[in-house]
C-alpha cells in the first residue's frame, strides 16, 4: 500500500541524511521525498511517499519517531488529505505542435512559463496521476525534459501537523 | 568566565562526574589532551588501539550503569573506533564518544586525518553531533549525556573540530535539558498493564522471557519479585543472563540458538508469553514463521516502540521504562482477586521437568583431552560464581553463557548483537575500572584474543589483574562447527596456524602465563591463578578438544523445537 508520511524535523545540518539513511539501512522504500523549512525556520517538513505492508509502514513511522531530531510523524494517508506535486516540462513547440501543446496545457490547467521560438516550459500542479496523464496526452517525442518535485501533502480540515 | 573549547570539554566531563576517559591522543584532540593533563578530577586510560578504548568504555558502562566515555582523534582515530561504537549500539549501551575533527575551515577539503565522522557513524550511534561553534559545546555535551542514558540507551558521538577547542566563550553547564524532539516514555499505559495482568493470570502454560533490557534498566530485582509472585518459569536471553538468577529453580537457563532444551521447548509451547526487555532476535526465536505456528498470547514490555511487533506480532504492547512498568504490574497483580491456575501450572512444571531431564548441556570429560565446557564449569566453581565474566565471540562465548551460572546482573559482559571478536580483553579492562575490587575473568579463544592482544600492554600499565581463560582449540571454532554441520566438513580458512606461544607472549608483557594441557590440571591451575596470582594478570592457555561443538543448537532458519542435541550426532 502507498502511504504519505509527513515529518516535522529539526532544521539542522544532516537532518535529511538521517532520514534517507534510515530508509536505506532498513531496506524501506522511498518513492519520493520532499523537504523544505516551514514557517518556523527551526523546523523542516518532509513528505515521504513509501510503499509497504501495514507492518512495514508501522516500522517506518516507529523508526522515524526514534530519530532524535524528529519532532512529529504523521501518516497522512490514514485519513482525508490532499497531495500535490509540481512538474516542469520542457517540450518542443514549433510549427503545428505549438498550438496543440498550448491547447493541451490549458486543458490540464498548466501554465506556460517560458517561451522560445521552438520550446515551451509548462508548469503543472496536481496529484501524481494527473501529471502522468498529461505526459500521456502529449506527443512523447516532443518531450525534451521533465522535472517533478515529488509529492507534498497536507491533512484536510482540522488535521494539523504542528509543534 | 571565558574558557576555551578544550577547557569546556574537561569541565563538562567533570560536571558529569566522569571517573575515567578511555582514549588515544592525536593531532585534532591535542588541545583537549593538554587540558586533561592539567586536571586530576578524572583519569585517562591510554589504550593501544582506539577500538579497545570504545570497548573498555562500553564494558565500564555495562558493568556499572555509569556512562562510559572515550576520546579519540579525527580520521583513523574515529574509523578505528567505529567497530566499538557499533558494538555498543547493537547492545544499547549508554556511552559518550568525543572525537576530534579537522579545523572547521578544512572540513570537506580532504585534509590530513579528515573523515566524515558524523556520516560514518550515523547508522551506528543513537545520535551524533558536529559542534561548529564553541558556544554550542557545553549544551551539546549535556545533550549527549542525556540522550545516551535516557529512553533506550545508546552511544552518542560528539565531533569537535580542532579550532573549536581553541576558541573561547563564556562557560555555564546547563543544569537540565529539554528537547522538543526527544521525550522518551517512562510510564506504561495503565489499561495495557491491566490487560497484561489478566492475561498472565489466565495462563495455563505461562513463560517469562527476559532480555538485556532488564539489565540495562536495573530491573532485575523487580523481575525476580514478579516471577516469584507468579511462580512462572523464566528464561533469559544471552544479553539478559544474570537478570534472573540462573541457579533459581524457576530459571530454565538461556534460550535461543544455543539455549537449553527446556527453555526453547517452553518458549515454543507456552500459551502466554511475557517478553520483558527482549526483542525476539533471530538468534533467540529462530524462524519466526515456525514460532508463529503455535498459538500464544504475547505481552511485550519495552522502552523502544520500534522493538515491539518488529519480528513477532504481539497482543499486549506496553511501552515504558521496565522498572516503572514492572512496579505497576506487580501492584495490580497483588491487588487482583485472581491467582494463577495452580493445577495448570503444576502440569506445566511437570512438562518442563520432563524437558529438563534431557540434560541438554551434558558432555563427557575424559582423562586425556580438556573439554572447553569443563574449564568454564571449573571457573564457575573456583570463582564461587561471583566473578565478572567477559567473553569474546564464538564457541567459547556460548560455553561461558551456558556453564557459568550468573546470579547477578551486570556480571556477564559480551557482544551479543554485533558479535564482535576482540572485545573480551578490553571489556575485562573496562569492568575492572568500574569495579576496582572485582574478580574479572575473560573467557576467550585463541582467535578472538588476537584481535585486541595489544591491550595486554594497557593491562600492564594499569596493573589490571584480569584472568584470561583462553580456550585454545586451534580453530575458529564456531566457523568450524558450521562448516562441519552445513558445509560438508570443508574447513575453509577456519584453522588458526602459526599461533604464538601465549605463555611467552604474556610474560613478555610482564604478565603471568600458564599452559594447561590435561583435564586433571584444570582446577589446580585455576586455583593457582585466582589465589597465588590474585594480583596479576594471568594468561591461561587451555589446550582444548578441537572437535567440541556447542549444543543444543537451533540451526539458522529452523524452529525453536527443532534443536539438534549432542547425543543425536
Amino acid at each position: 500500500m502507498r502511504h504519505i508520511i509527513s515529518i516535522l524535523i529539526e532544521n539542522e545540518a544532516g537532518a535529511l541524511s538521517r532520514v534517507s539513511g534510515l530508509f536505506s539501512a532498513r531496506a524501506f522504500n522511498i518513492e519520493s521525498l520532499t523537504v523544505a523549512p516551514t514557517e518556523d525556520a527551526s523546523l523542516s517538513r518532509m513528505t515521504i511517499v513509501s510503499t509497504g505492508s501495514d507492518d512495514v509502514i508501522e516500522q517506518i513511522t516507529k523508526q522515524l519517531n526514534k530519530l532524535i531530531d524528529v519532532v512529529k510523524v504523521v501518516d497522512l494517508s490514514e485519513a482525508a488529505h490532499i497531495e500535490r506535486e509540481l512538474m516542469l516540462v520542457k517540450v518542443r513547440a514549433a510549427g503545428k505542435d505549438r498550438e496543440e501543446m498550448k491547447r493541451i496545457a490549458d486543458i490540464f490547467r498548466g501554465r506556460i512559463i517560458d517561451v522560445t521560438d521552438s520550446t515551451y516550459v509548462i508548469e503543472l500542479t496536481g496529484n501524481g496521476s494527473k501529471l502522468d496523464a498529461f505526459l500521456e496526452a502529449i506527443d512523447r517525442s516532443l518531450i525534451l525534459e521533465t522535472v517533478r518535485t515529488g509529492v507534498s501533502g497536507i491533512g484536510r480540515g482540522d488535521r494539523i501537523l504542528k509543534v | 568566565m571565558q574558557l576555551t573549547g578544550a577547557e569546556i570539554v574537561i569541565r563538562c566531563l567533570q560536571e558529569e562526574k566522569v571517573e575515567y576517559v578511555f582514549g588515544y591522543p592525536g593531532g585534532s584532540v591535542l588541545f583537549i589532551y593538554d587540558e586533561l593533563f592539567k586536571q586530576d578530577k578524572f583519569k585517562h586510560v591510554l589504550v593501544r588501539h582506539e577500538q579497545a578504548a570504545v570497548h573498555a568504555a562500553d564494558a565500564y558502562s555495562r558493568s556499572s550503569n555509569k556512562i562510559g566515555v572515550c576520546l579519540v582523534t579525527s580520521g583513523p582515530g574515529v574509523t578505528n573506533a567505529v567497530t566499538g561504537i557499533a558494538t555498543a549500539h547493537m547492545d544499547s549501551v549508554p556511552m559518550v564518544i568525543i572525537s576530534g575533527q579537522v579545523p572547521t575551515a578544512y572540513i570537506g577539503q580532504d585534509a590530513f586525518q579528515e573523515c566524515d565522522t558524523v556520516g560514518i557513524t550515523r547508522p551506528c550511534v543513537k545520535h551524533n553531533f558536529l559542534v561548529k561553534d564553541v558556544r554550542d559545546l557545553a549544551i551539546t555535551l549535556k545533550k549527549a549525556f542525556y540522550i545516551a542514558k535516557t529512553g533506550r540507551p545508546g552511544p552518542v558521538l560528539v565531533d569537535i573540530p580542532k579550532d573549536v577547542t581553541n576558541q573561547k566563550c563564556e562557560f555555564e553547564y546547563p543544569k537540565s535539558i529539554s528537547m522538543r524532539s526527544y521525550n522518551p516514555v517512562v510510564k506504561g499505559h495503565g489499561g495495557q498493564i491491566k490487560k497484561a495482568v489478566q492475561m498472565l493470570l489466565d495462563a495455563k502454560r505461562p513463560m517469562i522471557y527476559a532480555g538485556g533490557g532488564v539489565i540495562l534498566s536495573d530491573a532485575a530485582d523487580r523481575l525476580v519479585k514478579l516471577a516469584r509472585t507468579l511462580g512462572y518459569p523464566v528464561t533469559n536471553t544471552l544479553m539478559g543472563l544474570g537478570g534472573y538468577p540462573a541457579t533459581d529453580k524457576q530459571s530454565l537457563g538461556m534460550l535461543g540458538m544455543h539455549g537449553t532444551y527446556e527453555a526453547n521447548m517452553a518458549m515454543q509451547n507456552c500459551d502466554v508469553l511475557i517478553a520483558v526487555g527482549a526483542r525476539f532476535d533471530d538468534r533467540v526465536i529462530g524462524n519466526p514463521a515456525h514460532f508463529g505456528e503455535v498459538a500464544r498470547k504475547i505481552i511485550h514490555i519495552d522502552i523502544d516502540p520500534s522493538s515491539i511487533s518488529k519480528r513477532v506480532k504481539v497482543d499486549v504492547p506496553i511501552v515504558g521504562n521496565l522498572p516503572d512498568v514492572l512496579d505497576e504490574l506487580q501492584k495490580l497483580l497483588e491487588a487482583s482477586a485472581g491467582v494463577p491456575d495452580a493445577k495448570a501450572l503444576a502440569a506445566w512444571w511437570k512438562q518442563i521437568d520432563e524437558w529438563r531431564s534431557k540434560k541438554s548441556l551434558k558432555y563427557k570429560q575424559g582423562k586425556e583431552i580438556i573439554m572447553p565446557q569443563y574449564v568454564v564449569e571449573k571457573l564457575y566453581e573456583v570463582t564461587g560464581g561471583d566473578a565478572f565474566v567477559t567473553s569474546d565471540v564464538g564457541q567459547h562465548q556460548m560455553w561461558a553463557a551456558q556453564y557459568y551460572k550468573f546470579d547477578k546482573p551486570r556480571r556477564w559482559i559480551n557482544s551479543g548483537g554485533l558479535g564482535t571478536m576482540g572485545v573480551g580483553l578490553p571489556y575485562a579492562m573496562g569492568v575492572r575500572f568500574a569495579n576496582p575490587k572485582a574478580t574479572v575473568a575473560c573467557v576467550t579463544g585463541e582467535a578472538s584474543i588476537q584481535m585486541n592482544i595489544q591491550e595486554l600492554s594497557t593491562a600492564k600499565q594499569f596493573r589490571l589483574p584480569i584472568k584470561i581463560i583462553n580456550l585454545n582449540n586451534r580453530y575458529l571454532g564456531m566457523v568450524r562447527q558450521w562448516q562441519q554441520m552445513f558445509h560438508g566438513n570443508r574447513y575453509a580458512e577456519s584453522y588458526v596456524d602459526a599461533l604464538p606461544d601465549f605463555v611467552k607472549l604474556a610474560e613478555s608483557y610482564g604478565h603471568v602465563g600458564m599452559k594447561i594441557e590435561r583435564p586433571a590440571d584444570v582446577e589446580p591451575a585455576l586455583r593457582e591463578a585466582f589465589t597465588k596470582h590474585k594480583n596479576d594478570l594471568v594468561f591461561m592457555d587451555f589446550l582444548t578438544d578441537q572437535t567440541a561443538n556447542v549444543y543444543p543448537m537451533v540451526a539458522a532458519g529452523k524452529g525453536l523445537s527443532e534443536m539438534i542435541l549432542a547425543e543425536e550426532l
